[in-house]
């Protein structure tokens, strides 16, 4: 545990220079209200209501977002897998063969249904 | 015999050849973290924290200066020696600005998403090591924050995190080039992550550990070869040993730090400033933080994953004194500047890419050409520890090609079918689409809608003066040819 103390050390400094900046930014500036300045960006029209967070968006990034979970998940079983491979020899190979080969069927599937087309 | 006591063999033997200042400061090892004080973790939170703010405070001043330099203009040059306190004075500007809230955002996710991008920033750099272990104030202890047995999946976890900042920042600012960019921002940093991540396998297949001061250890020796009787050594950098898991690396950094070409989510000729659009003030400061720290973070992994981190590059490295006490931080501080070098001369030189042609890069070039790498170096590896049973390797190679043969046989088949579906103009139809314009226009590339750009209207002259097309456009040819006369005339 003594090994994560230094980085919660620095998580604790990073935070409180966040907070303290904020807060100070907040506390110099200058406060200058104005209904314009206020409403959202827009290139000089009135800004179309949005819902909060902005409404509907494209579902493209929703996969994507999908996808990510699949290759991260093959990701952390690589690293172990990695470090192990010498005592594993050749049985990790073998085995690590037969999985790479069945995530890269899922990612044939969506590649050839145009899962990573964009447009 | 593990891999990690064959690295630690390795450094014994090493060190014992060097000298007796060598033997006094050895390399160090994972179980050289954990006994620092109080008072060295605070010194070295301090030092991390500071160099971070100033690596931030130099880069972008370097940054301005070379592409100054490169688009033959000088840069900033007005504040301090060179322009240096630039950055620092634009740093204390920013607070001194008015810090704007618009009326429809989430507040708190609003105020969250910046210290939760500029957090994770900072704190991925713990585990970079910047040295062997020194002497302070009668300590011995490695120039390096923490190690730990997963060092390298802190940087891609706080990499994630960062992610959040993003979309938070996006979501909670209830304006369309907020959502959009924060959109695209993670999207893409998720899409470059696995490519990331996956560069990284075959190093860890090399060093046997994800620590980083194991795998700067096991960068020290390359293998030896014989030659007219004289030892030499292989490079020793898994740069060179793994060149295309260096090359994916390099390339994923870039797109996970959103930088040109890569910079989409932030490509302000469409979505003006994307995710910190409505960000004032020092939030958007902590952002613009965040961006150069997490910079440096990538430049300096890179130095230490592939280019040996502190070690010193072979003619000095020659020195016996070049790789204990204080002067492995001049090397690692070289190779962390050359790389942020490099992603300055990138925005210097590379236009923007189109954002299909970035996610297709990162989908369907690097992640399938890190995976068939990583397959690669892995049986290789297996062939030359063990050799034997061959013919599985072989069989086992040969169908992953297949495979991946087959794949590409159905994505340029899916390419063709498509092409032909938007029926792709023969020569008989090449005429046909633009009589109206006239037969001199450009052909446009079909599939896509594009107006014709040209038209007389846009250019101020009403198509009330004539009907036809031609007409107009003669109207229009006289006009600019007497514009252009006048221009060269004055």
């Amino acid at each position: 545990m003594s090994l994560y103390v230094p980085i919660l050390v620095l998580a604790a400094l990073s935070a409180v220079f966040a907070v303290f900046s904020i807060v100070m930014g907040s506390l110099a500036g200058p406060k200058r209200w104005n209904r314009a300045k206020l409403s959202a960006y827009e290139c000089g029209i009135q800004p179309t209501p949005q819902p909060l967070g902005g409404g509907r968006f494209p579902i493209k990034y929703y996969l994507t977002a999908m996808l990510f979970i699949v290759f991260d998940i093959e990701i952390i079983f690589l690293y172990p897998w990695a470090v192990a491979f010498d005592r594993l020899g050749m049985f990790g190979l073998v085995e690590m063969v037969l999985f790479i080969v069945t995530v890269l069927v899922a990612f044939a599937y969506v590649w050839r249904r145009g899962g990573l087309e964009w447009d | 015999m593990s891999r990690l006591a064959w690295a630690a063999a390795q450094i014994h033997g090493e060190s014992t050849a060097r000298s007796v200042r060598a033997l006094a400061a050895a390399d160090p090892t994972l179980s050289s973290f954990g006994h620092d004080t109080w008072w060295l973790i605070v010194l070295k939170v301090a030092f991390i924290f500071v160099f971070l703010l100033l690596m931030t405070l130099f880069s972008i001043w370097a940054e301005r200066r070379i592409v100054g330099r490169m688009q033959q203009r000088p840069g900033p040059n007005r504040a301090g020696p060179f322009g240096l306190l630039q950055p620092l004075l634009d740093g204390l500007k920013l607070p001194l600005k008015e810090d704007i809230i618009p009326l429809g955002v989430d507040k708190i996710l609003f105020i969250l998403a910046p210290i939760i991008s500029a957090v994770p920033a900072l704190v991925s750099f713990a585990i970079i090591p910047f040295g062997p272990e020194v002497s302070i104030f009668h300590h011995h202890t490695p120039l390096q924050l923490a190690d730990l047995p997963v060092a390298v999946l802190l940087v891609l976890a706080m990499s994630s995190m960062g992610v959040y900042g993003i979309v938070l920042a996006g979501w909670s600012s209830s304006s369309p080039y907020s959502l959009l960019g924060a959109l695209r921002s993670s999207a893409q940093v998720i899409s470059y992550e696995i490519a990331m991540g996956l560069s990284f396998v075959a190093v860890f297949l090399y060093s046997g550990s994800l620590s980083t001061t194991a795998i700067v250890s096991a960068q020290a020796h390359g293998g030896t070869f014989h030659l007219f009787g004289a030892v030499g050594h292989y490079p020793s950098w898994f740069a060179i040993l793994l060149i295309p898991s260096f090359a994916i690396y390099l390339v994923t950094m870039i797109g996970e730090t959103n930088r040109l070409p890569f910079d989409l989510p932030e490509g302000e000729g469409e979505i003006v400033g994307g995710f910190h659009t409505e960000y004032s003030s020092m939030k958007f400061a902590l952002f613009y933080l965040a961006e150069y720290i997490n910079m440096t973070t990538v430049a300096g992994l890179a130095a230490t994953l592939f280019l040996g981190g502190w070690r010193a590059p072979w003619p000095i490295s020659v020195w016996s004194g070049a790789n204990s006490g204080w002067w492995p931080m001049l090397w690692f501080l070289a190779k962390v500047l050359i790389l942020l070098f490099g992603f300055f001369w990138l925005r210097g030189t590379l236009p923007r890419i189109r954002y299909d042609q970035l996610m297709a890069l990162g989908w369907k070039v690097l992640i399938p050409g890190s995976l068939v790498w990583i397959m690669m170096i892995a049986t290789i590896r297996v062939w030359r520890r063990q050799g034997g049973s061959t013919a599985l390797y072989i069989v086992g190679g040969f169908v992953l090609l297949l495979f991946l043969g087959i794949v590409w046989v159905w994505e340029t088949g899916a390419e063709r079918r498509q092409a032909m579906l938007a029926g792709v103009p023969g020569d008989e139809q090449a005429a046909e689409p633009d009589a109206g314009l006239g037969a001199d226009q450009p052909r446009q590339p079909q599939g896509f809608p594009v107006p014709p750009l040209d038209l007389p209207h846009y250019h101020g002259i009403g198509v009330s003066v004539t009907d036809h097309p031609a007409a107009g456009r003669t109207l229009l040819d006289t006009g600019t040819t007497s514009n252009s006369k006048e221009v060269t005339g004055a």
